[in-house]
């Protein structure tokens, strides 16, 4: 049953990523020949100080979006679990920066925060005309309002699937108790989100790593190189400098990365991570 | 904007479908491959030439003009265009070339990135064709077959313009503060504070590109320095952007960005938007840098900017002291097609007739000129003077027939590699983030590469 999902995994997952390893040792200028070129590729990735300011950039835009997307997305998520007529409209109305494609998003919110012909100077609203994209600082926080305004819809919708999974026996026994609302959602429902916190993180930490189409179209890791995450670097070392060899090092290590932090996440979540922690299974 | 290259493609697309129909009747063997064969790249048809090239008016439409024509002409050969964003292009050819998926006609800008085609053996030498085609050869500017000529063999056909880079400037902005266009740097600095005062943006940038401020420092090497100070870059002499006229350069550049010359938010605009040339003719900065191409789409799109005569243009104005010539430009010295070796020899013979018979023809260069650009063809001044934007013409072909020196753009004349390492650290020099010194530094390490 498994065969066709493995073919299509070595296919389109294993194949790839031996090709990019192997690559790794080579020189090549995506135009010529390949000569192999032992660790030179790796010798110049590593020294190159672009790299830990990559790596730097990449986990401070993973960090910060992981803490703005985590409690707004599990707040909605209870909110929207709710079975009232209005929660569900609103919950139409949430789900639709999901349907937009990351470049459409992008080109969308780059015509809006111009600071020469965009909302801000539109409106006269002087709040609004910052130099948005231009400055370091100012531009990793509109990524990370971008990115969290474009998947919390989807994290909402995973927390919102595992509330209504919580038996509705504890939250009776807990008013029986005497237990306030801020007090249920600290003591039973949170608790019982823990692993759905973790499939959740995990996805965003992950789903961060190749942010690129979105960082690309915004500010193209600009101004300078201050939203050059890792997956920038390498599309810049391959497609626009010519170094293929490089810019495969660099995926190597953004394979890496990906890896390691999923491996810890589970880690986090404890070996029976998938286990159910419902009544009765 | 939008929709109206996007009609026309569908539109081609039915033409096209229908004249594959004609082919099938005609010539019933090879016809299937023909008729199978829709679709954007590579040269899976054997019976039609591929050919991709930049979108944009008016560029895009005269290319597709040519195009036209010569199918109309040639109902058994086609070509078949599919075109891209300038920015986004420079990406995609490089890919589908190393793929071995290229078009028969690669359109380009010379330079180093076709030393790098030509090095991987990716272009037809056409060196025994120009030979044989005197007549093609001989009509055109001899300037600009520098940028085609690589080992002394030429690898590509010049074709479509000539795009000195210029500074354009609003003269109603400028009668409004009551100020006069820079006869030299100096006056450049002092109009700075007189715009801003006036809450007008001295200088329009599209930073984002990087290869927009990149022409600043074009031109300040040149008249301080001179073309000796980038040509020793070129030649991969050690330690040549230590060179202190390219640090007083650099220096310049700095000190025209610390006292706001451009506009506020250049390095978030992007000049594949051409949202550079709105501040200008909106009114919202004074003057702009850019290449003579931005004219035709600034006559198009800016109302009546061009055709009241409120855009005003002249050459980069000397810097004080320096040693550079004044007349010398920089910029494209003509476009460049290539013809992809991986093509079939029948690709490459429709390929080679379309040169001949429809690059630069009569028809395209009168288009051209109508546009507001001086195509690379000779004697065609009597041509210019009698077109609708007759000044802004005669001032290019003065322009680009007195320079002592044309050079071209840096990071078409580099390798892709040295130009990415030079685009990236001319972002970080106007983000303020490295000092002239550090530039230099960086950009030796980097030199011959």
């Amino acid at each position: 049953m498994a065969l066709p999902a493995l073919l299509v995994f070595a296919a389109f997952g294993i194949l790839p990523l031996v090709g990019v390893l192997l690559l790794s040792f080579t020189s090549w200028d995506g135009i010529g020949v390949i000569h192999p070129a032992g660790l030179a590729s790796w010798r110049a990735v590593l020294s190159d100080p672009g790299l830990p300011h990559a790596l730097w950039v990449t986990f401070k835009i993973m960090a910060l979006s992981w803490l703005v997307q985590t409690p707004l997305s599990i707040l909605i998520g209870v909110f929207l679990a709710g079975h009232q007529r209005y929660r569900e409209v609103l919950a139409v109305l949430y789900f639709i920066p999901l349907l937009l494609s990351s470049a459409a998003i992008a080109i969308t919110y780059k015509a809006l925060l111009d600071p020469n012909f965009g909302l801000g100077a539109g409106l006269h609203l002087s709040l609004l005309t910052q130099d948005w994209l231009g400055k370091g600082k100012l531009a990793v926080g509109v990524i990370i309002f971008v990115v969290s305004w474009q998947y919390i819809p989807f994290h909402s919708l995973i927390y919102q699937g595992a509330v209504r999974q919580i038996p509705r026996s504890m939250y009776e026994a807990a008013q029986l108790d005497g237990a306030g609302r801020v007090r249920m959602f600290f003591r039973i429902t949170l608790p019982q989100l823990k692993y759905t916190i973790i499939t959740s993180s995990t996805l965003m930490v992950v789903g961060s790593l190749v942010f690129f189409d979105l960082i690309f179209v915004l500010t193209e890791g600009g101004p300078g190189d201050a939203t050059r995450v890792l997956a920038l670097l390498m599309y810049k070392q391959g497609f626009q400098a010519n170094l293929m060899g490089q810019a495969s090092a660099i995926a190597v290590i953004l394979v890496l990365v990906g890896l390691a932090l999923a491996l810890l996440l589970r880690r986090i979540g404890g070996r029976n991570a998938s286990a159910s922690q419902l009544e009765g299974a | 904007m939008e929709s109206r290259p996007l009609s026309r493609r569908t539109f081609l697309g039915l033409a096209a479908g229908a004249t594959a129909g004609l082919a099938l009747d005609a010539c019933g063997s090879s016809g299937p491959t023909k008729a199978g064969s829709g679709g954007g790249g590579g040269n899976a048809a054997t019976g039609s030439a591929t050919y991709w090239f930049l979108t944009g008016p008016p560029g895009q439409q005269i290319r597709q003009h040519s195009v036209d024509r010569f199918n109309k002409a040639n109902p058994s050969t086609q070509i078949k265009a599919t075109t891209f964003q300038n920015d986004a292009y420079k990406t995609k050819i490089k890919t589908a070339i190393g793929a071995g998926q290229a078009p028969t006609i690669i359109w380009g800008w010379g330079g180093g990135g076709l030393r790098s085609y030509v090095q991987a053996n990716q272009v037809e030498d056409l060196t025994s064709w120009f030979d044989q085609n005197k007549t093609v050869k001989d009509r055109l500017f001899p300037s600009s077959f520098g940028a085609a000529t690589i080992n002394g063999k030429i690898y590509a056909m010049p074709a479509e313009t000539v795009q000195p880079i210029v500074l354009f400037y609003n003269k109603t902005l400028f009668e409004k503060v009551g100020a006069e266009p820079p006869q030299s740097w100096g006056d450049l600095m002092n109009l700075v504070p007189k715009f801003n005062a006036a809450k007008i943006a001295p200088i329009s940038l599209g930073g984002q590109s990087r290869w927009t401020n990149m022409m600043w420092l074009e031109f300040l090497f040149d008249r301080i320095g001179g073309p000796e100070v980038f040509q020793a870059v070129f030649d991969g002499e050690k330690g040549a952007w230590s060179n202190p006229a390219a640090i007083e350069g650099l220096t310049k550049a700095q000190e025209l960005i610390k006292a706001n010359g451009f506009v506020k938010g250049f390095s978030s605009i992007t000049a594949d938007s051409n949202a550079d040339q709105a501040l200008l003719y909106t009114g919202k900065a004074a003057m702009m840098l850019h290449g003579t191409w931005t004219y035709g789409n600034m006559a198009e799109a800016g109302g009546d900017f061009v055709s009241g005569g409120h855009l005003g243009y002249m050459n980069f104005p000397p810097v004080e002291g320096g040693k550079g010539d004044p007349t010398d430009t920089v910029g494209n010295p003509g476009q460049y097609y290539s013809i992809s070796s991986k093509a079939t020899s029948e690709q490459k013979d429709i390929a080679k007739k379309f040169f001949a018979t429809q690059v630069l023809s009569n028809d395209e260069v009168k288009e051209w000129i109508d546009n507001g650009a001086v195509p690379i063809v000779r004697g065609t001044q009597s041509q210019l003077g009698a077109a609708k934007g007759a000044d802004f013409l005669k001032f290019v072909y003065g322009i680009a027939s007195n320079a002592k020196v044309f050079a071209q753009s840096w990071d078409q004349a580099l390798s892709p590699t040295a130009a990415e390492k030079l685009l990236d650290n001319i972002a970080k020099l106007f983000q303020l983030s490295i000092t002239p010194q550090q530039f230099a530094s960086n950009m030796n390490q980097v030199i011959g590469q």
